[in-house]
């Protein structure tokens, strides 16, 4: 299935806005990503291994939170995850952007 | 099916002149504004949080719409690097407040519209006496804390909506929080990433017209909310890829947990957000930026490094002292401006610290643009065992400054 990757972690896929991933559910899914991009799982998990509470992961266009099976949730190839950052920017992006 | 969000706050709606009437005829012979609507438009008032890349566009179409009242949320100056993507500022207004250079700019659109500007930073103390006199807040910030500031004053000003706008690179995302019936913006964010682990400084940057795609897309929700037409951006949150041109949409619920707006709220006044999002209080009003620049500029060691000025730099290379100095910003900023040092971008350093192994026990100079970056690798070196590592204070920036007046600034 294909995750959406957001601009701000992209700098951990190479660059790449889309990765497909093979997984039954989503657990699985996110977990093909972090293996095969092992850069982003700092960024999406605590060292816990929670999902962390800033980063919100979408199935087509519901959030994981409120599916009843959460994370276990069934998946097919024609889903897409979705990884919806925090972003902040908007008034002068020197502060926030370029520092 | 039209949702009315705002209730009449009206009961007799304002008349409009003649030459108002024939400025505002596109919107007149629309059935669904009409007079009415054109009256309730003039009737509102909006807040615009930042007159920045997505304020500026924001406000001028409200003013252009024939919004009565825009109150403006600035503390900044104008700066030349800001016009890019500020359009409501230009060269001439360059080191001028920003409430005021926009106020030109919106008056000389429309001089029927009321300007009223808070040149101040929105802080937990004034944020609740600035919202009462508004019907709509838009949030056009550029940082967690003011994020979280307006939505939480939005809320516990009785659900004032918030017309929400935020930008990142070629990324964008709207949507409409803090009404009654939908989710606030902690449903979705409870709490903020703590600094640095999304990364921002180093992928930095927007492209210009972003927000202003973004910013036109407040603007539009926010006389949808006023006039009562159409279906707002509550409970969805909209994506926008500039690169891609894709427009996505996803559900937003409100959150019966959601500490501010949730059926058990635990947060029931302002807090200080500063320390929610984890981040030092600015020293004193001014860019972030600048305050935390000043900060670290100031101090001779920052958490165990040594920070060294730009002069002293210029001394040791003059004198030909042995020291290796390296560059930790992303390979695109390198023909900007350079101090002919070789680079490593800070997000690449663990994984390449091999190469300059070899300099583990000599003195490491590490800079960057604003010595932000740079302070940031040189607390990775000093992990992995360098024993001599100091931070270039102000970076490329002081070096333009104070040692190189030709060297352009970014």
């Amino acid at each position: 299935m294909k995750i959406n990757i957001p601009t701000p972690l992209r700098a951990y896929t190479g660059s790449q806005p889309t990765v497909t991933v093979a997984g039954a559910t989503i657990a699985e899914a996110l977990n093909s990503l972090i293996t095969n991009h092992p850069d982003l799982k700092g960024h999406l998990y605590t060292p816990e291994g929670k999902l962390r509470s800033f980063v919100n992961i979408y199935l087509n266009d519901d959030d994981i939170r409120y599916l009843p099976e959460k994370e276990a949730t069934a998946t097919s190839d024609k889903d897409e995850l979705t990884i919806i950052p925090s972003i902040a920017g908007g008034l002068n992006l020197s502060a926030e952007g370029a520092i | 099916m039209p949702i009315a969000t705002l209730e009449p706050t009206k009961l007799e709606l304002p008349k409009l002149s003649n030459d108002e009437i024939a400025r505002y005829s596109r919107h007149l012979i629309l059935p669904e504004v009409g007079m009415e609507g054109q009256q309730k438009l003039k009737a509102a008032k909006v807040l615009c949080v930042g007159t920045g890349g997505l304020g500026a566009p924001l406000s001028l179409y409200l003013a252009a719409a024939g919004i009565g009242t825009i109150g403006l949320v600035d503390f900044d100056v104008v700066d030349a690097s800001n016009l890019q993507r500020q359009i409501i500022h230009s060269t001439s207004t360059v080191g001028k407040l920003k409430v005021d250079s926009a106020e030109i700019m919106l008056k000389g659109l429309n001089p029927y519209l009321n300007v009223v500007k808070h040149n101040t930073m929105l802080t937990s103390a004034n944020a609740l006496e600035i919202f009462k006199d508004y019907d709509v807040i838009a949030d056009g910030t550029d940082n967690f804390q003011t994020r979280y500031l307006v939505n939480d004053a939005c809320v516990l000003s009785g659900n004032k909506p918030n017309a929400y706008g935020s930008i990142f690179r070629f990324e964008g995302q709207a949507s409409v929080f803090a009404t009654k019936e939908g989710p606030c913006y902690r449903c979705l964010y409870p709490e903020p990433p703590p600094p640095g682990l999304v990364p921002s400084c180093a992928e930095g940057g927007v492209l210009g017209i972003l927000p202003g795609l973004v910013g036109v897309m407040q603007a539009t929700e926010v006389i949808k909310l006023i006039l009562g037409i159409g279906e707002p951006l509550i409970g969805r949150l909209l994506l926008v890829d500039a690169l891609g041109m894709n427009f996505r949409q996803l559900k937003l619920r409100k959150n019966p947990d959601c500490p501010v707006c949730g059926t058990h709220p635990t947060v029931t006044e302002l807090i200080d957000y500063d320390q929610f999002c984890g981040i030092e209080k600015p020293k004193s009003v001014g860019p972030l930026e600048v305050s935390r620049d000043a900060a670290v500029a100031e101090a001779p060691v920052v958490d165990g490094i040594p920070q060294i000025s730009v002069e002293e730099l210029k001394r040791k290379r003059d004198a030909g002292e042995n020291f290796f100095l390296l560059d930790v910003r992303e390979p695109h900023e390198v023909p900007i401006a350079n101090l002919g040092a070789p680079l490593i971008p800070v997000g690449e350093l663990e994984k390449r610290i091999g190469e300059i192994a070899s300099h583990k026990n000599d003195e490491v100079i590490l800079h960057c643009r604003s010595g932000s970056r740079s302070q940031k690798a040189a607390l990775v070196l000093k992990q992995h065992g360098f024993t001599n590592v100091s931070n270039l204070a102000g970076g490329v920036l002081a070096w333009a400054d104070k040692i190189d007046p030709t060297m352009p600034k970014y």
